[in-house]
């Protein structure tokens, strides 16, 4: 469903903060892939989000798609096949529009927006629906204003937005790191059940180890701008906090692997 | 009592002023409330409006051709300061700037076309020789040329056009690119194309009000504009203040920034009746503008900080 070829990028390239964030990623995932992207800071991880959602150019190598070659297109014609959710609740949504209207913004991604209402009757009762899925009581407040929601509901409204057209990819760019352990707890087992629901492909950047072996069929660790460690299946089900430890400091080549490094 | 009734005089006149001004107004909140930019052609593209309304009506051309091409130009000129922007990555401000500038020249042509000098600061169409929608001259009678009328049936048709249009698919896009340009182009939308057509009808209703601004005072002169930015913000800025509580819809918060320019006119005609200077308006103007726009900005800041403190003394 995704794939990247020998990714690379350079930020500030010939001045003195010259910034080599990501030396050549190569990553394929497959339909309904679940993978969690844990690393450092600086590894690389939300660079390599960023060049698939196209918010800014890649120096060299190719992304595609659902077989779609996507490197070239912008950000905005990109997200018909992406959905995304940041780790900035402020980001996701509009703060000064109602929450059906960010729903109904997000049901059009995709679409050419046209002289077509921006929300209809059906859409409401729709969204309602949806809204109590995730058990916020948000779903008789469809008319409020989403700068009035907190941060958890942000994300989980978000969350929903990045869904509500069922994506090809779904992008999560540490979506929890923001919140309180309860609300980040409550968001990410939304996710998961949206994600096992839809059957999503799903790249999700995460600072918490616990959280990256709990979650998805894959487990991607980056380093220095490289993919480290890549594991799947079996072998990803039984991993361990401290195995995950013993993997990063070979992959490094360092000692300094501590939890310190990769948080947890 | 003589002030009373010089004031009371005044009134129908400021009340024209601040119609037509409003039309300009609902083009500045669209711009600067909605999609967050600061647009300062409009200095130029008022002056624009009038200027191609004026040189199509003396040239014989029927007045709402006139006003229509005087709307397209325009919205032209919005054009030119969204490519700016989104195609060559200046600044909005400096964008604006930069086409209010060019606007000087070419309102100068516009209005000298057909001359042998080719330039003028100046155009005249009185009501005598054509057929205009609105005059000052009328703004005393109680009859259906009287301007108001028609001044408001336009304004309120503005508003109903817009308020559908922004509650269509595009008009939300365009909401939303002001609200959050990161969550508008995650969902899809290409932010340059709302942003400049943001610009265009802003613009467009700009050149409107400039085109019946010429037409109200009979003539279009080149520096009409000036400060026509600073109005518009100052009309948006006493509607919100005064209404703000009062109005959600959003209908009603375009009709509040007409009410805020009408408001702003009735101010001005009170203190000119004051004794004072109509040169000094400007800076009154400036400094009303500044203290609104700063009032807001200290509250959140210290208010917010003695707020904190409060908090931290009781916790």
């Amino acid at each position: 469903m995704l794939e990247v070829k020998d990714l690379r990028k350079t930020f500030n390239t010939g001045t003195i903060n010259e910034k080599v964030a990501l030396k050549g990623v190569s990553l394929t995932l497959e339909e309904g892939d679940f993978a969690t992207v844990i690393g450092g800071n600086g590894a690389g991880k939300s660079t390599l989000l960023n060049l698939v959602a196209g918010v800014y150019p890649a120096d060299s190598g190719t992304i595609s798609i659902g077989g779609q070659d996507v490197t070239r297109l912008p950000e905005h014609k990109r997200a018909a096949l992406i959905g995304r959710v940041f780790q900035d609740p402020m980001m996701g949504t509009a703060a000064t529009m109602q929450i059906e209207e960010n729903l109904a913004l997000a049901a059009r991604r995709g679409q050419p927006r046209s002289l077509r209402p921006g929300i209809t009757k059906a859409e409401r009762e729709q969204y309602r629906e949806l809204l109590k899925i995730l058990d916020l009581d948000l779903e008789d407040r469809l008319t409020t204003k989403v700068g009035l929601l907190s941060g958890g509901q942000r994300q989980a409204l978000t969350l929903l937005m990045a869904t509500l057209k069922k994506p090809k990819l779904l992008l999560l760019d540490e979506h929890t790191a923001a919140l309180d352990p309860k609300t980040a707890a409550k968001v990410l087992s939304t996710t998961e059940k949206i994600v096992q629901q839809d059957h999503l492909t799903t790249l999700m950047i995460t600072h918490n180890m616990r959280d990256a072996i709990a979650h998805g069929n894959r487990l991607i660790m980056m380093y220095d701008g490289r993919i480290v460690v890549d594991v799947s299946g079996e072998e990803k089900k039984k991993l361990t906090v401290e195995q995950l430890l013993a993997l990063f400091s070979r992959a490094s080549g360092s000692d300094e692997a501590d939890d310190k490094l990769l948080l947890s | 009592m003589d002030f009373l009734t010089a004031l009371l005089r005044a009134m129908p006149g400021a009340v024209g002023q601040g119609l037509i001004w409003g039309i300009m107004a609902i083009g500045v909140y669209i711009t600067f409330r909605i999609l967050d930019v600061a647009d300062l052609t409009v200095d130029g593209s008022l002056a624009t409006g009038g200027a191609v309304c004026v040189l199509l009506t003396v040239n014989g051309c029927n007045i709402w051709i006139a006003v229509l091409c005087a709307i397209l130009a325009g919205m032209l000129a919005g054009l030119v300061t969204g490519l700016f922007h989104t195609l060559c990555g200046i600044p909005a401000i400096l964008s604006g700037i930069l086409t209010q500038l060019a606007l000087y020249s070419i309102n100068l042509r516009i209005m000298g076309f057909g001359t042998d000098a080719g330039t003028k600061a100046s155009l005249a169409v009185s009501v005598n020789d054509f057929d205009l929608l609105v005059s000052s001259r009328y703004i005393r009678d109680v009859a259906l040329n009287n301007p108001i009328l028609l001044l408001a049936v336009i304004t309120a048709a503005l508003i109903a056009v817009l308020y559908w249009f922004f509650g269509r698919e595009l008009g939300s896009a365009l909401r939303a690119t002001g609200a959050n340009p990161n969550m508008a182009r995650a969902q899809g939308i290409n932010t340059n194309f709302t942003t400049v057509l943001g610009l265009m009808v802003s613009n467009g209703l700009v050149a409107l009000s400039g085109a019946l601004l010429a037409q109200y005072q009979g003539s279009s002169t080149i520096d009409m504009g000036r400060g026509a930015i600073v109005i518009g913000l100052a009309a948006v800025i006493i509607g919100e203040v005064i209404f703000s509580k009062l109005f959600h819809n959003f209908a009603l918060k375009l009709l509040s920034a007409v009410i805020g320019a009408i408001i702003y006119y009735v101010v001005i005609q009170f203190v000119l009746r004051l004794g004072l200077d109509t040169n000094d308006l400007k800076l009154l103007t400036a400094l009303v503008v500044a203290v609104f726009l700063a009032v807001p900005y200290w509250k959140g800041r210290y208010f917010s900080k003695s707020a904190k403190k409060e908090a931290g003394r009781h916790a």
